[in-house]
C-alpha cells in the first residue's frame, strides 16, 4: 500500500479560492445562488466556498446539507445499510442556481443520487457541480463545472480529502495497493 | 452499526444502542415527512404486507404511509375476507403471503407471541404491530422519539404510566424501552390491572395518583378497554374515572412542564379529561405524526439486516 | 420361552432386593433369583452386567387418545412409546371421544390393547358422564369392565357436592378418585403460570392458588367421606404442604407429580414455546424445590408422566390457541435419573415412585419381582448417553419441551409378562 499526498492545505486553499471566483464570474454575482454540500466533506467545502464568496461579493450565499443515503442505487444490495442522516436545506430551491459541492468526483453515482434528492426538494433553475478532485472513471454521464484538481488514478485506488473540520490537517491523499 | 435481528418483535429484545439507532434514524425520516414531496426511492421494489387480525385503522395507516413514503408496495391483507375464517392456521396464511414474495410482514394479532411464531418460520422481516397483551414496539419507539424530541433526553426523566397495565402492550414496550434508556418508570392503576411481579421489570408500582404523578416529567395515559367493565377489574367506569382519570387537577401533581401522552384512540372523560387531552401539555397528535417517521426508520433498518 | 437376565443389579424395594444376581423367567413369570442359575439350552440369555434390573415401570397417568383422537396417538403407538420408555404398564385417562364413562368404551380399550398394544393397559374411567362434572358415572360397571380408578383428568369436578358424591360412591368399590386440581373460575382462560414470566410475555396467568384451593377442597372432602383421593400432577409448593399435612392427619390421600414439574420452570415458556404449555403450568423455582422435597419425604408417592400427545399442527399455533399437554413416556425415566445423579433421589426411590407405589395406589398386583408374579421387568443401562430428538420418538406426539437435552441412562429392554417388547 502506498500513500501519496496529492494536495496540501495551501493547494486546497488555492483551489477553493479559484472555484469561488469562477462561481461568481459565471453566475455574474450571487443573485439566486445557493450552495448544497453533500454529506460529509461536501458540506465543509460548501461552507468554505460560501465564506470566500462573501469576502469578495459581501453577500451571504446560503448553504444546505444533502444526505444522499436514501437515493443510493446500491442500498438494497449492500450488506448493511449506511446510517441515514438528516438533509437540512432551510431554503426553497425552486428557481435557484444550485451549486452542488462534493470532495471527490469518481463514478458519478453519488451525483446522480444527489440530483434526484434535490429534485424531490424543489425545482432549481440550474444545477452546477463543484468538486475538489476529479479522479476519473465515470460510470454515468456526469461532468463537473468547477474542478479543484484533476488527479488521474487507477480504478482500485482510493482518493480521500482529509479536512480540518474533521480534525485533520487539510490534505488530499491517494492510496494505492502495490 | 445496524440492527441485529431481521425482525422487530419486541423492545425487550433490543439493546439500548439499537433503540438509539432507530430513534436517530427516525429523525432523518421526520425531515423527509415534512417535505412537499414526502417520498424517497429507497425501498423501491420491496413489498410490505399488512396482516391485521384486529381492526386498527390508525396503526395500519401509519405503516402503510411509512412504506409508501419509502416507495415500497403495500398490500393490506384483509382478514375478514381471508381464508382465516375458513379455519386456515396463521402459519399457513403467512406462508401463502411469503409465497407471493413478501419482504416485510407487519402483523397485528390478538394472541401474544403470534409474530414470534411467524418470525421463526419465515424469511420475511416480521414487524410486530401489537400482539395481544405483549408488546407494541413501534408505538413505544414513537413515544420515546416524541419524549426525546421534546425533552432532549430520556435518561433521568420521571415517567408515569396510568391505567390498564395488565392488558397493555403499549405499557410493556414502553417499560422495557424507557428503563433501558435510563428513565424512572412508575406505573399506577387499581391492583387488578397491575400484572404480577411487574416490579421485576424495573418499575415502581403505585395505586394512588398523587404519589405516582408527583414530580413526573411525562405522563402516559393508557386506553381503558371498555369491555373490561363488568369483569370486576373495577366496580364501575364512574368509580374508575373518579380515581384514575387524568384531569387537570391530577396533572397538577406533576412538574409544571409535564408532557401528556396517549397512544389513542382516547376515551374522553374516562381515562383522560378533554381539557387535558386538548391542553398545551398534550403531545398526542405529534405522537401520531412521529409514528410515520419511526416506522420508516424501522423498515429502512430492517431491510439492511442479513 | 424362558429368559435369563444375567448378572444385573436387581433393585426391588418390595422384596428388599438391591444386589447383583441372575433372574430367571419361566412361562411368563418370575421363577428364580440367585447366583449362577442353571438353565435349559433354549433359554434366551440377556447379559445385564452393569445394568439395572427393576420391576417394570408403571405410568398411572397416560393419555392414549384412542378412541376418537387417533391422529394424536393410538393404543398401538402409545404402548410402543411406553415400552421404549421402560413402562410395562400404563393407565389411560378417560378423556377420549367418546369419554370412557361406560363399560363399552372400557371394553373397547381393553380389547384394542390386547390385540394391538404391547404393554399392559389399565383404563381409568370418568368420574362424571362425559367428564362434564354434573352426573357421576356407573362406577360399579366401570370397575367390573376393568377400570382401576376414576378421574375427569383434564378438568376438575368443580361442583363440590358432585365430588363428594363421587368419593362416597367410589369408596364402595375401592376405586381411587384421581383429581385434576384446578379452580377453573380462578384460572379462567389462563395459559401459563402467573408471575414475572407471564407478565413479560403478556400471557394470561394461572395462579398457584388455583391448584391449592382445589387440593384443599379435595382433601377436606376425602376427610369428610373417607374416600381415597389421589392428587394428580402436583406442581405447587402450597399443594405439597397441604398434602403433607393431610397425610399427617391420616386422611386417605395419595399424590403424584411429573418429571417436568421437577426439572422445568415457567422460564421454559419464554419465546412462546407451546411445547412448554401444559396444565397445571410449569411453576417457579420455589415450587420445583418444594415438589422435590415432597418427593423425597414421601408426601408425593408417585412420578407419573401425564403423557399428552398432540399433533404438530395443533402445537404450531399461537400460544393462546395451542392445546395443553406434552409427551412424556419416552423421556421420564432418563429425566428422573438426573435427580439420582443430583442426589435428590436414590435408585430405590425411583423404583418405588415409578413402579411399586403406583401399583399400591391403584391396588394392582404389579411393581415387584416376587417369585411367581407376572414377569414385568425393565432393564436400564445407567451409562448410555443420548440426546432427545422429537423426530425419533415412537409416540405420534412430538411435543416435548426436552428437545435437544443430553440424557444419561436409558432403557435397554422392557419385558411384559415374560415377553421382550422392547430391546435396544
Amino acid at each position: 500500500m502506498t500513500e501519496k499526498i496529492m494536495m496540501d492545505s495551501m493547494g486546497i486553499e488555492r483551489a477553493l479560492n479559484r472555484i469561488a471566483h469562477e462561481i461568481i464570474e459565471r453566475n455574474k454575482g450571487t443573485e439566486n445562488l445557493v450552495l448544497v454540500g453533500i454529506r460529509t466533506c461536501g458540506v465543509h467545502l460548501a461552507r468554505r466556498l460560501s465564506v470566500k464568496i462573501k469576502e469578495v461579493e459581501k453577500s451571504d450565499v446560503p448553504v444546505g446539507i444533502l444526505d444522499i443515503t436514501l437515493y443510493r442505487d446500491d442500498i438494497l444490495t449492500r450488506k448493511e445499510h449506511p446510517a441515514v442522516r438528516k438533509t437540512d436545506i432551510p431554503f426553497d430551491l425552486t428557481d435557484k442556481v444550485v451549486v452542488l459541492v462534493d470532495d471527490v468526483l469518481f463514478t458519478g453515482r453519488t451525483i446522480r443520487a444527489a440530483m434526484d434528492g434535490l429534485m424531490d426538494l424543489g425545482r432549481p433553475a440550474l444545477i452546477k457541480l463543484a468538486v475538489l478532485i476529479d479522479r476519473g472513471h465515470r460510470e454515468l454521464p456526469v461532468r463537473a463545472d468547477y474542478v479543484g484538481k484533476n488527479i488521474p488514478t487507477s480504478r482500485p485506488a482510493s482518493v480521500k480529502a482529509l479536512l480540518s473540520e474533521e480534525g485533520f490537517e487539510d490534505t488530499v491523499i491517494l492510496k494505492e495497493e502495490q | 452499526m445496524g440492527l441485529k435481528s431481521k425482525d422487530l418483535l419486541d423492545i425487550q429484545g433490543l439493546e439500548k444502542d439499537e433503540i438509539n439507532l432507530i430513534l436517530d434514524t427516525a429523525e432523518s425520516f421526520k425531515e423527509v415527512t415534512s417535505r412537499d414531496i414526502k417520498k424517497v426511492p429507497t425501498l423501491r421494489g420491496k413489498t410490505v404486507f399488512n396482516l391485521f387480525f384486529e381492526p386498527s385503522t390508525r396503526t395500519r395507516t401509519s405503516f402503510e404511509l411509512a412504506a409508501k413514503r419509502l416507495s415500497a408496495d403495500v398490500i393490506n391483507f384483509s382478514v375478514s375476507t381471508s381464508s382465516v375464517v375458513k379455519g386456515e392456521t396463521l402459519l399457513d396464511t403467512a406462508r401463502n403471503i411469503e409465497a407471493m414474495r413478501s419482504d416485510f410482514i407487519v402483523i397485528r394479532h390478538s394472541a401474544s407471541g403470534a409474530p414470534h411464531m411467524l418470525a421463526r418460520q419465515l424469511k420475511s422481516s416480521v414487524i410486530n404491530a401489537g400482539d395481544g397483551s405483549h408488546e407494541h414496539p413501534t408505538q413505544a419507539l414513537l413515544d420515546m422519539f416524541t419524549i426525546r424530541e421534546k425533552k432532549g433526553m430520556i435518561e433521568g426523566l420521571k415517567i408515569a404510566i396510568i391505567g390498564d397495565i395488565i392488558h397493555s402492550r403499549v405499557a410493556r414496550s414502553n417499560i422495557h424501552g424507557l428503563t433501558k434508556l435510563g428513565a424512572e418508570v412508575r406505573i399506577v392503576g387499581p391492583p387488578a390491572l397491575i400484572p404480577m411481579d411487574i416490579e421485576a421489570l424495573g418499575v415502581s408500582v403505585f395505586y394512588n395518583m398523587e404519589d405516582a404523578l408527583s414530580g413526573a416529567d411525562v405522563i402516559m395515559v393508557l386506553r381503558l378497554q371498555l369491555e373490561r367493565q363488568g369483569k370486576n377489574f373495577f366496580p364501575s367506569l364512574r368509580e374508575y374515572a373518579g380515581l384514575y382519570s387524568l384531569t387537570s387537577d391530577k396533572a397538577g401533581y406533576a412538574k409544571e412542564d409535564v408532557m401528556i401522552m396517549h397512544p389513542g384512540p382516547m376515551n374522553r372523560g374516562v381515562e383522560i379529561s378533554p381539557e387535558v387531552a386538548d391542553g398545551l401539555s398534550s403531545v398526542i397528535l405529534e405522537q401520531v405524526t412521529n409514528g410515520i417517521a419511526v416506522r420508516m426508520a424501522a423498515l429502512y433498518l430492517l431491510s439492511g439486516v442479513g | 420361552m424362558n429368559i435369563l437376565i444375567k448378572n444385573g443389579h436387581i433393585i426391588d424395594p418390595s422384596n428388599n432386593l438391591d444386589r447383583t444376581a441372575d433372574l430367571l423367567i419361566e412361562d411368563g413369570r418370575i421363577a428364580q433369583i440367585g447366583q449362577n442359575l442353571s438353565v435349559t439350552p433354549d433359554t434366551e440369555i440377556i447379559d445385564a452386567t452393569g445394568q439395572l434390573v427393576v420391576p417394570g415401570l408403571i405410568d398411572m397417568h397416560t393419555h392414549l387418545r384412542e378412541p376418537g383422537y387417533e391422529y394424536k396417538e393410538t393404543i398401538r403407538t402409545g404402548t410402543l412409546a411406553a415400552a421404549a420408555g421402560g413402562f410395562t404398564t400404563i393407565c389411560c385417562m378417560p378423556n377420549t371421544k367418546p369419554v370412557n364413562d361406560s363399560q363399552a368404551v372400557t371394553e373397547f380399550i381393553l380389547h384394542k390393547a390386547a390385540s394391538e398394544g404391547i404393554v399392559n393397559v389399565h383404563p381409568i374411567g370418568a368420574i362424571t358422564k362425559g367428564c362434564n362434572g354434573i352426573e357421576i358415572t356407573e362406577m360399579g360397571d366401570l370397575k367390573k369392565a376393568g377400570c382401576i380408578a376414576v378421574s375427569d383428568d383434564g378438568k376438575p369436578v368443580m361442583n363440590s357436592l358432585v365430588m363428594r358424591r363421587a368419593l362416597e360412591y367410589a369408596k364402595m368399590f375401592n376405586l381411587p378418585v384421581i383429581s385434576h386440581c384446578e379452580d377453573t373460575s380462578l384460572s379462567e382462560d389462563g395459559v401459563m403460570n402467573e408471575g414475572r414470566v407471564s407478565t413479560e410475555l403478556g400471557l394470561r396467568g394461572i395462579p398457584n392458588a388455583s391448584e391449592d384451593i382445589m387440593v384443599a377442597r379435595d382433601i377436606a372432602l376425602a376427610e369428610l367421606t373417607g374416600g381415597h383421593i389421589h392428587i394428580a400432577h402436583v406442581s405447587t409448593k402450597g399443594a405439597v404442604e397441604l398434602i403433607r399435612r393431610a397425610k399427617e392427619k391420616g386422611i386417605h390421600v395419595t399424590a403424584e407429580t411429573c418429571p417436568h414439574y421437577l426439572l422445568l420452570t415457567d422460564e421454559a415458556v419464554t419465546g412462546y414455546n407451546t411445547n412448554a404449555k401444559m396444565k397445571p403450568p410449569l411453576r417457579q423455582g420455589g415450587d420445583v424445590e418444594a415438589v422435590r422435597k415432597g418427593l423425597q419425604d414421601g408426601t408425593i408417592d408417585v412420578i407419573a408422566t401425564d403423557h399428552a400427545p398432540h399433533a404438530q399442527e395443533e402445537k404450531e399455533r399461537e400460544f393462546d390457541y395451542a392445546p395443553f399437554g406434552i409427551v412424556g413416556l419416552e423421556t421420564a425415566l432418563s429425566l428422573i435419573l438426573r435427580l439420582v445423579e443430583e442426589g435428590i433421589l436414590t435408585l430405590k426411590d425411583v423404583v418405588l415412585k415409578m413402579s411399586a407405589n403406583p401399583a399400591r395406589v391403584l391396588g394392582i398386583e404389579r411393581g415387584n419381582l416376587s417369585i411367581g408374579v407376572h414377569a414385568d421387568i425393565t432393564i436400564i443401562n445407567p451409562h448410555t448417553t443420548w440426546v432427545v430428538e422429537a423426530a425419533n420418538l415412537k409416540s405420534k406426539g412430538k411435543n416435548t419441551p426436552f428437545e435437544g437435552w443430553k440424557m444419561r441412562g436409558r432403557v435397554s429392554a422392557a419385558i411384559v409378562g415374560g415377553r421382550i417388547v422392547f430391546r435396544v
